[in-house]
């Protein structure tokens, strides 16, 4: 079982100390990481997927329940304790929704009963209705991200999920953070969308390639985020509206939950 | 010397790789000298040059370009030993999948780009089947699922095999294969053997024959349903 992840600090790209030596983020917790781009939040992340051990160029070292986790640990694809989501993932096999679900729950040792359930729950994030007889390939960006995240939580079920900028996807992105975080994983998430940002427990603030400062979200940054996913929640449905050829009416302000 | 022999589609991601481990090696004052063989045209040895490694190309044209590399395999360790090199690193294209460059005791590598599909490691042959370790990149494009049957089918093709997950453009994974060549030991070509021999072949379109007709075929012939025949002395 993983209790917790620590990140022992290395150097930026500078080859200074990074300013945060060592933080450690427990099972439920949801930590964002910001910061402008070339930064090195997608180094960091990549760190911690690779669970690196002062061999990656930043010299960070990844503790996992505070100690070393073994070369078996980090090698063997079989025990992989890390789900990735990033925002340039597409899905390229040429089959069906369906057949694609089914060989990976096989991969996972995963029941195929999983499949289902997958499909069900990437259909509550997006607003455009996937079936299993859809061709993998034609699945829009929202779709595809919908699935992922699903996927992510149902059968691969690791441990601890990273997800790399997925905002500008069409995803109730609200929903699916929650739906990871769900389960008592460890979350990271890499994003300059305030929505995302302020939902998290605590965010990393990076600059020049290290880990600057940690951030914890304030009562008041939380409750912000719910009227941000108010905001998001008639986006996407005005979003649908458009798509599907209705004439959009005027909005209130209420819609937004602001008074 | 030992020798480590990179094999992959084109533009699998090869050279992008080698660069990030020959330059960790590199900082731990480990030399390797690089031969590029391709079949028209490669400009990878500016790319190592940037990291300051010697490289030399071969270009195999209308030959095989395995068969062209294991024929010159004797020249290459020389070489490599006159500038004083721990590695000799051979990438080669790989276009042919039914030959392997790999020998018994050389590291043989398989560069495969996970973006190509879940039934292209059904497809490679040998360079993958008989590689002690199966590199997998641009994994960063692709969802965690995919890479996931992706590997499992690599798993089918070589269950022997090592998998290590890299990334061309930034470098992950890339120390792990350095990590892996230091492990590998001195080859002396005296005795050394190829891990799977040459495909069964020679017909006469091997040797320059163009008309198409049936009737002027030689060799080991076979037809689409599968029945074989040998024509000729
Ligand atoms: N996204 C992504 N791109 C990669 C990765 N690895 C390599 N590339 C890109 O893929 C292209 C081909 O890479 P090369 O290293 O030249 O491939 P190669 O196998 O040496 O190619 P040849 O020598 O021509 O057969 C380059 O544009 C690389 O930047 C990776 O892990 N992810
Ligand atoms: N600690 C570090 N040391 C050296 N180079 C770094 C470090 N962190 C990031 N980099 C380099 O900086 C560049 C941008 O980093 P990246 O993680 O992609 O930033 P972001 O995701 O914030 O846009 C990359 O080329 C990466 O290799
Ligand atoms: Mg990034
Ligand atoms: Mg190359
Ligand atoms: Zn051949
Ligand atoms: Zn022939």
């Amino acid at each position: 079982m993983i209790e917790d992840i620590t990140i022992v600090g290395g150097y930026d790209k500078n080859g200074d100390k990074e300013p945060v030596e060592e933080i450690t983020i427990k099972k439920g917790e949801i930590f964002g990481v910001v910061g402008p781009t070339g930064s090195g939040k997608s180094s960091l992340i990549g760190d911690i997927e690779q669970l690196a051990q002062e061999d990656t160029f930043s010299k960070r070292k990844i503790l996992v329940n505070g100690e070393e986790p073994t070369y078996e640990d980090r090698t063997n694809p079989r025990k992989k304790m890390v789900a990735q989501l990033s925002q340039n993932m597409n899905f390229l096999a040429d089959m069906s929704v369906g057949d694609f679900l089914n060989l990976h729950a096989k991969c996972r040792g995963a029941s195929q009963v999983c499949v289902n359930k997958v499909v069900n729950l990437a259909n509550t994030l997006t607003g455009e209705p996937i079936k299993q007889e859809h061709d993998l390939t034609i699945l829009s960006g929202g779709q595809s991200r919908a699935l992922m995240v699903a996927d992510v939580a149902i059968i691969s079920d690791s441990p601890i999920v990273l997800i790399d900028e997925i905002e500008n996807a069409g995803i109730r992105k609200h929903d699916a953070l929650e739906v990871l975080a769900g389960h008592g994983k460890i979350v990271m998430v890499v994003t300059h969308d305030p929505v995302l940002a302020l939902m998290t427990d605590k965010r990393i603030v990076m600059k020049k390639g290290g880990m600057q400062q940690v951030v914890s979200t304030t009562p008041e940054e939380k409750a912000l985020s719910q009227k941000l996913n108010k905001i998001d929640e008639v986006m996407l449905s005005l979003r649908d509206q458009v798509r599907n050829g209705e004439v959009i009416g005027n909005i209130k302000m209420e819609d937004f939950g602001i008074q | 010397m030992r020798m480590v022999i990179v094999a992959g589609t084109p533009g699998s991601g090869k050279t992008a790789v080698l660069v990030h481990a020959l330059r960790s090696l590199n900082e731990r004052n480990l030399k390797s000298s690089v031969v590029k063989i391709d079949c028209l045209y490669t400009d990878d040895d500016q790319k190592f040059a940037k990291i300051g490694v010697p490289t030399r190309i071969g270009l195999s044209m209308d030959m095989c370009p395995d068969h062209y590399a294991i024929y010159n395999l004797e020249d290459m360790i020389s070489w490599a030993q006159e500038n004083e090199s721990d590695f000799l690193v051979v990438e080669t294209a790989g276009l042919c999948h039914r030959c392997a460059p790999f020998t018994m005791n050389s590291l043989g590598v398989c560069v495969i780009d996970a973006t190509s599909g879940p039934n292209t490691p059904l497809k490679v042959g040998p360079f993958l089947s008989t590689s002690d370790i199966a590199v997998i990149t641009k994994g960063d494009m692709i969802s965690q699922a995919e890479r996931e049957i992706f590997r499992e089918r690599i798993l089918e093709v070589n269950p022997n095999c090592k998998i290590i997950e890299a990334n061309g453009l930034s470098g992950q994974g890339c120390i792990e294969l350095a990590e892996e060549m230091l492990l590998s030991e001195d080859v002396s070509l005296d005795e050394e053997k190829l891990r799977h021999s040459a495909p069964l072949a020679v017909c006469t379109l091997c040797v320059g024959e163009t008309k198409v007709n049936k009737k002027y075929h030689r060799g080991i012939l076979r037809r689409i349903d599968g029945f074989q025949s040998y024509q000729g002395e």
